[in-house]
């Protein structure tokens, strides 16, 4: 890359830092616990908007898997979703009444908290219908997998997103609060992921699965991207600038191996299509809020009137790590 | 009391505690040194918790910088402490903080007791090691090297450079033989206070000084002087991987560290809780006498390396994108394309089932749909029959479907009709078998409907796709094993060909080919073709016209043979 390239690839970071900037005033505090966070904790930061349902599960999850200290920014939830979170121990709360579209789906929102809360942390940025799996995720916590990324000089960890779906209509088995997800979503599409690699940014684009499966098998292009970084070892100069699917710096988003090797990564196993998510596509087609003009919410809240059944006889269950190892999904990479 | 410990510390503290309490209760002597990086209130508060121990000591402080002289230097200073305070240790261990002893002290001294005369340290000669990371292994004696590998990689390297091109060297000083070796070892204090009191340390410790990793050759060339016994090998169960740290135990490892029988292991995780609460636990059954065995860890270690460093041939994932050229196998498995017999003859594909066995597909690449085996719109994988998304990505396409059906054989049909992107992947492929009879999609056209003009058009159009398709067949970087036959030459000698192309696939077999599916009727196929040059098509794959039935021989050729 010559100079010119890379200045050009410095301001668009500065760009993206800026509109932090700016919509850092957008956020009004709700409850500030970050005095908690200290040296080496492991933070995760989500933005939500009427989530109350699917918060017990999530956090549980989370918890469990190591997460110290969670910041959500709240996008004017109406179900209790801010009170629910305000008063849980680990958790900091900033809530907005503001566009999720126009501060780029809520990236502005939280590259701002990451910017001044995340600076030498682990940081996992994450949707609350999006649960990291990664090798030996089952027996070590995420601080064995940080410790060993730390001591790789590794920086960012990708994770691409798997969709979960469920055997039989979408909406057949509603889902309780504080269930895992899983029990009813269970299944996913195996072996139909399509890559390739994006000049500008280095990074993989990702798609496939049950959504190009199911809703755009004619026009693939316009599939959703899966690729994610979602856990990366911040520094306050570091930027999202398209959901978590990209980066800069660009080698964060580095986290395949174009030289023949398999790097170590994870999934976020996606609890998408759940009961809650077929009156969800509707209000969100009518909403507009998410990326392209809600366009993939409009193609749900017609594929899922129609065919409901998402699952086929290939449908993978799932069941643990190794299973997606063994499937080349995921990567042990030398983590071992 | 003849086994010392000598104990390496610059983090985890309460883990060092554990290790070191561990082995002074059982009879051992331990001198820790503390990384002079470490703050005094931190080291002050570490070595007051020993005060009531009188076999725990602490050696002279130095700034440990890993891989470098101080390393060895800290070493030499806890060694000289312990022989001098613990006159009865016959052995002394070299371990670090984040060691774990596997079995019972008691079994490793048994172990020593029964080799008294015995260095146990990895020491090999510069010709014979093959593991270093950074390539060096004899110039690790011979050149000099001020600058750091880590930070400053482009000095380094220029440097190095630089003294090959100049052949700029430094001298071995007399009596040094260069090894290298694990820098975990056990040595007999003869061989160790030999190494520390000898006459000529002072020029000895300023060659190794400037030698590049010394902690992974001071002692282990100096043992050759004075041992009397080596033994090549550490105590101390330790891996590498590609990028030359140390491989992590966790809790999960648990059983493999028990199989391996070793004494010591390193590194383990800080928080590895079960593990320090099993292996510290001497109440525990323990298999006395076994040899240790580290072959069983070696396995999943390597493994472990090959899989960063080569991968999974015929992967395409979010952890594995090979640019081109360093795929290391494009695709995963064998598989078979075959091309105009199914215009050919009547129910080729059930036939080719019966033959070959594995999935027989249709043409994966028709232009309507993927024409999957059994007419299944889906595939393992949840492979979608859509042609949109098939031609999005045509090899990731033929990727996927090979790596979602891994251990069966895979088999397909492709035409002029068929979409051709997937072309030049195949015949790059080893792993493909193409079988072409060309212009056999003439055959079909005999009995169409169409009126001339239409077929000439069409004709026209398949010749020019099939064409091409040769030619990707005759490109310079054909890997694929291929077998073409103009229409003519294959309708001469139908089963031997076949039977060739079947033996390739299934290995040679004894049963011959003896029943082919019908062939379609050629009668009239020679004034057909005739008929399509005189219009103006002139037919180029089908080979020797010549050969072909008109009208009048009937079906000379028809049928098998």
């Amino acid at each position: 890359m010559g100079l010119i390239a890379s200045y050009r690839m410095r301001l668009r970071r500065r760009y993206w830092r800026l509109r932090a900037l700016r919509r850092r005033r957008q956020l009004t505090v709700v409850k500030d616990r970050t005095r908690a966070i200290s040296y080496g904790t492991i933070l995760a930061f989500s933005t939500v908007r009427n989530e109350r349902t699917r918060l017990p599960y999530f956090l549980e999850y989370y918890r469990k898997q190591g997460i110290d200290h969670f910041l959500f920014v709240d996008n004017d939830s109406v179900d209790g979703t801010r009170e629910y979170l305000a008063d849980q121990p680990d958790v900091s709360v900033w809530t907005t009444p503001d566009s999720y579209a126009k501060s780029a789906f809520g990236i502005d929102w939280l590259n701002w908290l990451m910017r001044s809360h995340g600076h030498g942390h682990w940081c996992l940025t994450v949707d609350v219908d999006e649960f990291l799996v990664y090798p030996f995720c089952d027996t070590r916590p995420l601080r064995a997998l940080t410790d060993w990324l730390d001591a790789s000089s590794i920086r960012s960890f990708g994770a691409m997103l798997l969709d979960m779906y469920p055997k039989g209509p979408v909406n057949a088995q509603p889902y309780r609060e504080g269930q895992n997800p899983f029990e009813i979503a269970a299944w996913f599409d195996s072996g139909n992921y399509m890559f390739e690699r994006n000049p500008r940014f280095g990074n993989l684009w990702i798609q496939g699965g049950i959504r190009a499966r199911a809703f755009f098998a004619d026009a693939p292009k316009k599939a959703p991207a899966l690729n994610k970084v979602p856990l990366v070892k911040w520094r306050r100069e570091f930027t999202y600038i398209s959901s978590t699917h990209i980066l800069l710096p660009r080698g964060l988003n580095l986290t395949y191996d174009p030289a023949g090797g398999e790097k170590t990564t994870g999934v976020l196993l996606h609890a998408k299509f759940l009961s809650l998510f077929v009156e969800r596509a509707a209000e969100e087609a009518q909403r507009a809020e998410h990326y392209r003009a809600a366009g993939e919410y409009r193609a749900y809240a017609d594929g899922l009137e129609g065919s409901d059944d998402l699952w086929c006889k290939w449908s993978e269950r799932y069941i643990n790590w190794r299973q997606l190892e063994i499937l080349g999904l995921i990567s042990k990479g030398n983590w071992a | 009391m003849s086994l010392g410990f000598i104990m390496l510390v610059h983090t985890a503290f309460d883990r060092a505690e554990q290790v070191a309490r561990y082995w002074a209760s059982n009879g051992c002597p331990v001198v820790i040194h503390v990384d002079g990086k470490v703050r005094p209130a931190r080291f002050r508060a570490f070595r007051d918790q020993f005060r009531d121990d009188p076999m725990i000591r602490f050696s002279r402080r130095t700034r440990v910088e890993w891989g470098k002289w101080s390393l060895v230097r800290a070493t030499q200073f806890a060694a000289e402490r312990l022989l001098a305070d613990f006159p009865d240790v016959r052995h002394v261990f070299l371990a670090s903080g984040s060691c774990l002893p596997l079995r019972p002290v008691s079994e490793l001294r048994d172990y020593l007791d029964a080799h008294p005369e015995t260095d146990f340290i990895e020491s090999v000669t510069t010709e014979q090691v093959t593991w270093t990371v950074d390539g060096l292994e004899a110039e690790r004696f011979t050149l000099r090297f001020p600058f750091s590998w880590r930070k400053q990689r482009k000095l380094f390297d220029a440097y190095v450079r630089f003294q090959r091109r100049f052949g700029l060297r430094r001298r071995i000083p007399e009596g040094v033989s260069p090894h290298l070796g694990s820098q975990w070892w056990c040595l007999t204090r003869r061989t160790l206070s030999s190494i520390l009191s000898a006459p000529d340390r002072a020029s000895m410790d300023a060659y190794f000084a400037k030698v590049w990793i010394p902690d992974e050759s001071y002692f282990q060339s100096l043992a050759r002087r004075y041992s009397t016994q080596i033994e090549s090998r550490s105590l101390t169960l330790s891996k590498f991987d590609v990028q030359g740290k140390p491989h992590v135990f966790y809790d999960d490892h648990q059983p493999l560290l028990e199989r391996s029988d070793c004494f010591v292991a390193r590194k383990i995780w800080p928080r590895a809780d079960r593990l320090y609460e099993v292996f510290l636990d001497d109440t525990r059954l323990a298999n006395r006498g076994a040899e240790p065995n580290p072959g069983k860890i070696d396995r999943v270690f390597s493994k472990a390396n090959e899989r960063r460093g080569q991968g999974r041939p015929g992967l395409y994932s979010q952890a594995r994108f090979p640019s081109p050229g360093l795929e290391n196998g494009l695709t995963c498995a064998r598989y078979n394309i075959f091309s105009g017999f199914d215009f050919l003859f009547d129910g080729f594909e059930p036939w080719l089932a019966r033959r070959i066995g594995g999935r027989i597909h249709g043409h994966l690449y028709a232009p309507e749909r993927a024409e999957f085996a059994g007419g299944e719109t889906l595939m393992n994988g949840c492979l979608s029959d859509s042609a949109a998304l098939r031609d999005y990505r045509p090899t990731q396409f033929l990727t996927n479907l090979l790596w979602s059906t891994r251990g069966e054989r895979q088999s397909f049909f492709i035409g002029p009709h068929d979409a051709q992107d997937v072309v030049p992947f195949v015949t790059s492929d080893p792993n493909a078998t193409i079988a072409a009879v060309t212009g056999a999609w003439a055959v079909p056209l005999l009995t169409s409907n169409l009126g001339f003009d239409a077929i000439k058009a069409e004709a026209a159009r398949l010749q020019r796709v099939e064409l091409a398709f040769l030619k990707e067949l005759k490109s310079p970087g054909l890997a694929a094993r291929v077998h073409v036959w103009p229409l003519a030459d294959f309708v001469a000698q139908p089963t031997e060909k076949l039977q060739n192309v079947l033996s390739e696939i299934t290995g040679p077999s004894p049963r011959r080919l003896t029943d082919l599916p019908p062939m379609r009727d050629l009668t009239g196929f020679r004034d057909f073709l005739l008929r399509l040059r005189d219009g103006g098509v002139k037919p180029q794959v089908m080979g020797d016209l010549a050969l072909f039935p008109t009208k009048t021989d009937g079906g000379a050729k028809h049928g098998s043979v």
